[in-house]
């Protein structure tokens, strides 16, 4: 078993590291899978449906395949089939240039039956409503989960709390559109993927062309962000592979920013009617949920409840609703933000109805020493006694206010991956796995862990990821499972590597292995000390090159999380402006400071987005999304970022991943300080001045 | 109003121009275009003839100007590419292939939204920052366009480019291209700028990695090197 033992105390780990990956980035010289040039290329795009619900009767490619330029046309449903929500993909074509394409799928026909859709959640639970799956009135099995006594729990409290909490559809939004270069060679299919899983999407591929492994190749050296929606071909990879080989020639299909705003995925809504009860000594007692989401038509809605703090009794009903809408995708963090904004804002409600101070209430709940730690720093870091005492008792027309929100996760990584350090008599080392970086930074942490091992500076390391052709496979990127899943491997194949050249060089002097130290560029034998460069050259015509193995013990699951929002309200304009964000998280033994920050910067700037500005809107009339752009889909821009405070705190513990819990205490931290701001609380994500406006007038 | 069941969905972008605005200085306006009078040799996918009839009605009748040769300056270097009136500079800098065979290959600027709502395209044309997808190709010629490929002289970074690095202001890099142009401008246009005016300038570009913070920091940093 291994340990980070001195690791910890090294001078390269927890400290701030510029990403490997600069350089490239800043002078445009990073290829992206969009960027990807093939000899003799053709552009790729597909013809999606413009209604909502039907029956295709009639599919007209001729026109398209006449076309001059157009050298591949598919179909992407049958006759016959149903349409069952906007965006839905129709055909496919690829041609020379990208503007012959987009005229060539302008110039396929396809006629259809309509039928009555529905896109609101209401009215698809309601009796009337279309019935567009086998669900009856359009929802699926309820999921209970019961434990305790729950009449008993009721009997004891002093205090009960009974409400609806909701939240919107939240899109993805990748820069980077999901897409695909494909280019066959004979039976061999080489994938440029814009993906978050290089060996996932390779055994996708594989299987769905009947072709073994080890004849596809799938890259993704650099990649415009995933967030969870990312992990397979698609119905968007398979075509762009189908057309390549119709073709012969490659194809890049890249979603358009339509196709990719409406039909890549979203992290599904949230309405829940929750009850919860507390003693007047500050104990939950009682919880008790009804709630539903929709994630287009199939499954995948859902929200953590209860969550974070512990209650002895309760029960929750969960569901999913149907509507011909694009599907939900994993989207960073799923479930948890959902459930943490509810979660959040009752322990708050709770709290204020038995008179407590809600950190107080919280740590009486939460047995997470961690968290108590990150609240008690957060509290700080915030001025929380600087909030009024009595919510809403500001005067003047911008009140302000200040909230907190919690969540946790797991991220303990697991086995599969399979990682080799090399050392070259030149003095090179590199470091080769088959994992993906997302911008989450992975590439440098893998150059930390090694550069720590060996006594080097991680830009001495190369790191080679994102393609499968090494055959070294590595999980898909999601979870935050992929730092604690690769680092415990290239640490110890870095350890082997080491032990080999230092038996190597004792071989060669004649020494025993311990008379031989690696460290900080140069290696000492005895009284000599010599340049690491010429330590490797000693080599000849050799390469170390050693596999790491998998070791538990270097690596754990279990993140917390605190935030504090300070916010000003208008309660003129119903403008809820963000002053400051304390945001304080761990992630055991942290490898790289300033990736870690950067991530929660990241998290937090989603989590404000999901609390103030997005929403998927969808027409009920038409069926159809109403914003699927970037002018009318908000996400944060650089005007709605107030100081954020990234805390990465650090703990005794392992390796831990940080990628999700940074996104899942935000908006309950955002939607208590409006309360505190207000006085009024507003349920309902996102919190926008029409609602705002709304609260203050019912009060 | 009846709905045409039979339209596929994606409608194209009425690339409105402000052509009769602008007449580039080189003449090579929309009208002249139509009348052949580009800078570059016009194809025709119709014979002569008809493109003198085009010429004496004033407008182009049955000829259908499909292409011409577009004459472009891009980081100091001439390109010839074959374009068409539709062709933004966007997937010039990206998809362009060169009248001798070569690819532009400038993939820095990234297509992202492609309407003008992301900063994503970001690129300088005369020093200014445009959106690479609302420019005609033809509308930049005679003008100089710098891309990101361009800011570095001769190996060395910009100030700008470094601070980005140095601070951390990116992560999966999809943006970085757009904000990097667009901070050399604001910086250019603005030495000494407050966080407010950092926050007010960058609004064009959007980011959704959340490197926010950073590049607020990287282009107060990058300020303080360029005075």
């Amino acid at each position: 078993m291994a340990e980070w033992g001195e690791a910890r105390k090294s001078s390269l780990l927890g400290k701030y590291t510029q990403r490997l990956s600069g350089p490239q980035k800043v002078t445009g010289q990073a290829k992206y899978t969009f960027d990807i040039n093939r000899p003799g290329m053709l552009y790729g795009r597909i013809l999606r449906s413009h209604i909502a619900r039907g029956t295709l009767t009639a599919l007209d490619l001729s026109p398209a395949e006449q076309m001059p330029g157009v050298k591949a046309v598919i179909p992407l449903i049958e006759i016959g089939k149903e349409i069952r929500y906007e965006g839905q993909e129709i055909a496919a074509v690829a041609a020379d240039t990208r503007d012959i394409a987009a005229d060539a799928i302008r110039a396929i026909r396809f006629d259809y039956d309509p039928l009555d859709h529905v896109v609101d959640l209401g009215e698809a639970m309601s009796e009337g409503s279309p019935q567009i799956r086998d669900w009856e009135n359009n929802q699926s099995e309820r999921q209970i989960d019961e434990k305790g006594d729950l009449k008993a729990g009721w009997a004891t409290a002093d205090a009960v709390v009974e409400v609806t909490y909701s939240t919107e559809v939240q899109v993805h939004t990748c820069l980077e559109s999901h897409g695909h270069v494909a280019e066959w060679n004979g039976d061999q299919l080489t994938v440029w993927a814009s993906t978050q899983a290089v060996f996932g999407t390779r055994r996708d591929f594989a299987r769905h062309f009947e072709l073994p492994e080890d004849k596809v190749r799938v890259i993704t050296e650099h990649m415009g962000g995933g967030f969870g929606a990312k992990f397979g071909p698609g119905v968007e990879g398979r075509a762009a592979a189908t057309l390549a080989k119709e073709a012969g020639r490659p194809v890049k299909l890249m979603l358009t920013r339509k196709g990719e705003q409406n039909t890549a995925g979203n992290r599904p809504s949230m309405v829940q009617h929750v009850k919860a009860g507390a003693t007047k000594e500050g104990k939950l007692v009682a919880y008790e949920v009804s709630g539903y989401g929709t994630s287009g038509l199939g499954g995948g809605a859902g929200f953590t409840g209860p969550y974070v703090y512990q209650v002895p009794n309760y029960r929750t009903e969960k569901f999913n609703v149907a509507i011909n809408a694009g599907s939900g995708r994993a989207f960073r963090a799923p479930r948890h933000p959902q459930g943490a904004f509810a979660m959040d804002s009752l322990m708050d409600e709770l709290s204020e109805k038995i008179g407590m101070d809600s950190l107080e209430f919280r740590k009486l709940n939460d047995p997470n020493e961690i968290r108590h730690a990150e609240y008690d720093l957060g509290a700080k870091e915030i001025g929380w006694h600087r909030r009024p005492r009595v919510a809403g008792s500001g005067t003047g027309v911008r009140k302000h206010g200040i909230g907190v929100g919690s969540g946790q996760w797991g991220g303990g990584g697991g086995k599969g991956t399979k990682a080799r350090v090399n050392i070259n008599a030149d003095g090179t080392v590199e470091a080769i796995t088959g994992t993906q970086d997302l911008g989450t930074g992975i590439r440098t942490a893998i150059a930390i862990i090694v550069a720590d091992e060996l006594g080097l500076h991680p830009t001495d390391i190369t790191v080679k990821i994102g393609d499968t052709l090494p055959g070294l496979p590595s999980g898909g990127s999601g979870g935050s499972q992929t730092t604690p899943s690769v680092s415990p491997v290239v640490k110890t194949a870095a350890m082997a590597a080491k032990e080999s050249l230092i038996n190597h060089l004792a071989e060669k002097v004649n020494v025993a292995a311990d008379e031989v130290i690696i460290k900080e560029g140069s290696v000492t034998i005895g009284n000599n000390q010599l340049s690491w460069k010429e330590a490797t050259s000693t080599l000849g015509m050799e390469t170390i090159s050693e596999d790491g193995s998998w070791d538990e013990n270097l690596r754990e699951g279990g993140a917390a999380g605190a935030q504090f929002a300070e916010v000003e309200v208008d309660t003129e304009t119903g403008q809820v402006k963000l002053t400051k964000i304390v945001a304080v998280h761990d992630c055991g033994l942290i490898i790289n400071r300033l990736a870690t920050e950067s991530q929660i910067n990241g998290g937090v700037i989603g989590g404000i987005g999901y609390a103030l500005l997005e929403d998927r809107i969808m027409d009920d009339q038409t069926g159809r999304s109403l914003n699927s752009n970037l002018i009318d889909y908000k996400v944060p821009g650089a005007q709605e970022i107030p100081e954020i405070r990234a805390i990465a705190y650090d703990t005794d513990r392992k390796v831990t991943g940080i990628g999700e819990p940074v996104t899942i205490p935000t908006a309950g931290a955002i939607a208590n300080a409006v309360y505190n701001a207000i006085g009024v609380r507003i349920r309902s994500l996102p919190i926008t001045p029409d609602k705002v406006l709304a609260a203050l007038e019912e009060a | 109003m009846a709905e045409d069941k039979t339209r596929s969905t994606d409608q194209p972008e009425d690339r409105q121009t402000d052509l009769h605005q602008q007449v580039n200085e080189t003449g090579l306006s929309r009208r002249n275009f139509l009348k052949g009078l580009g800078t570059g040799a016009v194809a025709a996918t119709v014979a002569p003839a008809t493109l003198a009839e085009a010429d004496s009605h004033g407008a182009a009748t049955s000829a259908e100007i499909t292409r011409a040769t577009a004459k472009l300056s891009i980081n100091q270097q001439a390109y010839q590419i074959e374009v068409e009136p539709r062709t933004t500079l966007l997937t010039v800098l990206r998809d362009g292939i060169d009248t001798k065979g070569q690819r532009v290959d400038l993939t820095g600027a990234k297509e992202v939204c492609d309407r003008g709502a992301c900063g994503g395209c970001t690129i300088l044309v005369d020093g200014r920052s445009v959106y690479s997808c609302m420019m005609l190709a033809i509308d930049v010629e005679g003008k100089e366009i710098t891309t990101v490929e361009g800011l570095a002289d001769d190996g060395e970074l910009h100030p700008v480019q470094q601070a980005f690095i140095e601070h951390d202001a990116l992560m999966c890099g999809f943006c970085t291209p757009g904000f990097v142009i667009a901070s050399k401008a604001l910086l250019d246009q603005n030495p000494n700028p407050t966080r407010e005016e950092i926050q007010a300038e960058l609004s064009g570009n959007i980011c959704r990695c959340g490197t926010y913070p950073f590049i607020f920091e990287a282009v107060a940093s990058a300020a303080k090197k360029m005075k």
